[in-house]
């Protein structure tokens, strides 16, 4: 069972188009800030969006295909389609939103055990709480035994304290289905926790589709890099060396790169391969910048703390045991090879 | 004068031929009103642009038009020396000053409140709704049903209350279309005129009948408006629809 898309369309103003090929049991993540037209590749996969051109099929099954004028109704496409912000009927209890996609009566008590939420069969949906109306959604989603799934910012409506949760519930789901399924995020961390591919989308184009580690290892410009979680510092090429680039940045530092580049360039660092120290280090790293601590954000286990334009992630063990506080010196290092330039 | 008085008023002939055509006729208009209004509301609802605004336009361009502008264009329309008269004149069939006449009137009339009120209630449900119902295997007649009917039904039933109001109170279209034949075309409005001068008491009580059936709609449009549709106050004709993106 494996999805093929391609289309192109004309939004209002810009062009989306998109072509992949999600395999059987594959979770594709399309990740981009709002507005990047991430959701309009649902809607066509789903048929609630006729492209300017285009082909969606499922195996040898032809969904839309504008030259052959094919186009099946969304209402025959076996979409199981999450939206975001769950789009649950207002007007009907639990039981009946999951029973509008069942086939049988039947069919509805299975589905409410599966997701806990039986004891919810005849609550109304402005009664339920965030986590619960995401796993009605899911429920009523599944329940028309779907072929491909479409997720839509399933994770954003809920508050950080159940998306953790509801995210490996949500990974386990989508292992256990082994169906093709595209998840549209703007968040990268939920997008490298779910699929097994993702896809960095700006402007309606996918920039750049890979596993998260290559995105990450390889971005293939600064707004991947970016995207994928990279600090990113405009700057200018001034000398070139040994293979090594030197590069002022417009802030007044300057940083080398093992990157060959020239002219203006965007400096990408991933703050995971930034190391703190108290005193500036006598090793093999190249880069250091010293300067006051300007802010300590602990995020689970880990802590994100910026020196000058440099953003480091650290253990929250270490954080402590340097005892950073905003206002702290604070010496950040890097390779030169973590230091990666795109031409702006 | 004492309400008994008014109650036995209501009794004369003049006023239960009155209240018979009314009857019949403003439930014949209503009919056609929601048979035909709903589903070309919500076809207009999913328009948009240039025909969208064409439309609507042309839906309420009834609101604005005097009645006696209304009342000429029906007879130039239906009457038997009219555009389509000569048609219906060669079938044997006369409209004119019929009860036909007075339904047509009171429909032209009183469908603009309807239609507007409808447009607006099928546009301002939140279009991921329908899109999840055809997703979950919904055709566009379930979808209708099953999801635009119940979450708009509070704003549609405030238009046809609205529309019922407009269309008891209808007036110059009707007896310039459909004239003032008791029995035959003289509905409850078109009585108290008449009445006026040949038995006030008549015409008091068949205005009090009016006045209590005006208080009772408005009441069940406000009603209505809290029927579990989330709308806060019902107000269709200051309401700017919001267009889904």
């Amino acid at each position: 069972m494996a999805l093929r898309v391609r289309f192109a369309h004309t939004l209002r103003s810009y062009r989306a188009s998109a072509d992949l090929t999600v395999e059987r049991g594959e979770t594709v993540a399309l990740v981009g800030p709002s507005g990047a037209g991430k959701t309009t590749v649902l809607r066509v996969v789903a048929g609630l969006l006729r492209p300017d051109e285009g082909y969606v099929a499922l195996d040898d099954e032809v969904l839309l295909d504008t030259a052959q004028s094919t186009d099946v109704p969304p209402e025959r496409r076996r979409v199981g389609y999450l939206f975001q912000e769950y789009a649950l009927f207002p007007h009907l209890d639990v039981w009946h939103n999951v029973r509008f996609g069942a086939r049988r009566n039947d069919d509805v008590a299975p589905l409410l055990e599966r997701f806990r939420i039986g004891a919810l069969a005849k609550a109304r949906i402005d009664e339920l709480s965030g986590g619960e109306r995401q796993r009605v959604a899911l429920a009523r989603a599944l329940a028309r035994d779907p072929a491909l799934l479409l997720l839509d910012e399933p994770l954003s409506a809920l508050d950080a304290h159940t998306r953790a949760g509801v995210r490996a519930d949500l990974r386990e789901l989508l292992e256990a289905l082994g169906l093709p399924a595209i998840l549209v995020t703007h968040d990268f961390e939920d997008a490298a926790t779910l699929a097994h591919r993702v896809g960095v989308i700006s402007e309606g184009e996918v920039l750049q589709l890979a596993t998260p580690t290559d995105l990450v290892a390889t971005p293939r410009d600064a707004f991947v890099a970016s995207f994928t979680g990279a600090t990113v510092l405009p700057g200018q090429v001034v000398e070139s060396r040994d293979g090594l680039s030197h590069v002022a940045l417009d802030g007044g530092l300057s940083v080398w790169s093992a990157d060959d580049a020239s002219g203006p360039v965007s400096v990408a660092v991933y703050p995971w391969e930034v190391s703190l120290g108290s005193h500036t280090p006598d090793d093999s790293r190249m880069n250091h910048v010293s300067g006051a601590v300007v802010s300590v954000a602990p995020m689970g286990n880990r802590t994100r703390v910026r020196v000058g334009p440099i953003v480091a992630e650290i253990t929250a063990a270490s954080a402590e045991r340097l005892d950073l506080r905003p206002g702290v010196l604070a010496t950040a290092s890097f390779k030169a090879t973590a230091a990666r330039l795109f031409p702006r | 004068m004492p309400p008994g008085d008014l109650v036995s008023a209501l009794g004369t002939n003049a006023a239960t031929d009155a209240l018979r055509v009314t009857a019949e006729t403003i439930t014949v208009s209503m009919l056609a009103i929601l048979v035909v209004g709903t589903p070309a509301a919500y076809w207009i609802s999913t328009r948009r642009g240039a025909l969208r605004d064409a439309l609507v336009t042309l839906v309420e361009l009834p609101l604005v038009l005097p009645p006696a502008v209304a009342g000429i264009g029906l007879l130039v329309a239906f009457g038997r020396a009219g555009l389509l008269g000569g048609t219906f004149d060669a079938l044997g069939v006369d409209i004119a000053f019929t009860k036909v006449a007075v339904v047509l009137a009171v429909t032209f009339v009183a469908s603009p409140f309807y239609l507007r009120t409808a447009i607006w209630a099928f546009e301002v449900v939140d279009p991921t709704l329908p899109a999840a119902a055809r997703t979950l295997g919904a055709r566009p007649g379930r979808v209708f049903a099953r999801v635009m009917l119940p979450l708009s039904r509070g704003g549609l039933g405030a238009g046809a209350a609205l529309a019922f109001a407009r269309g008891l109170g209808e007036f110059g279209a009707t007896i310039m279309f459909a004239g003032s034949l008791q029995g035959v075309t003289q509905t409850l409005s078109l009585a108290i005129y008449e009445q006026l001068d040949l038995d006030i008491d008549v015409a008091l009580a068949v205005s009090a009948l009016l006045i209590l059936t005006s208080a009772l709609v408005l009441l069940s449009v406000k009603l209505m408006s809290r029927w579990r549709s989330g709308f806060g106050s019902l107000t269709p004709f200051a309401a700017t629809a919001r267009r889904p993106t």
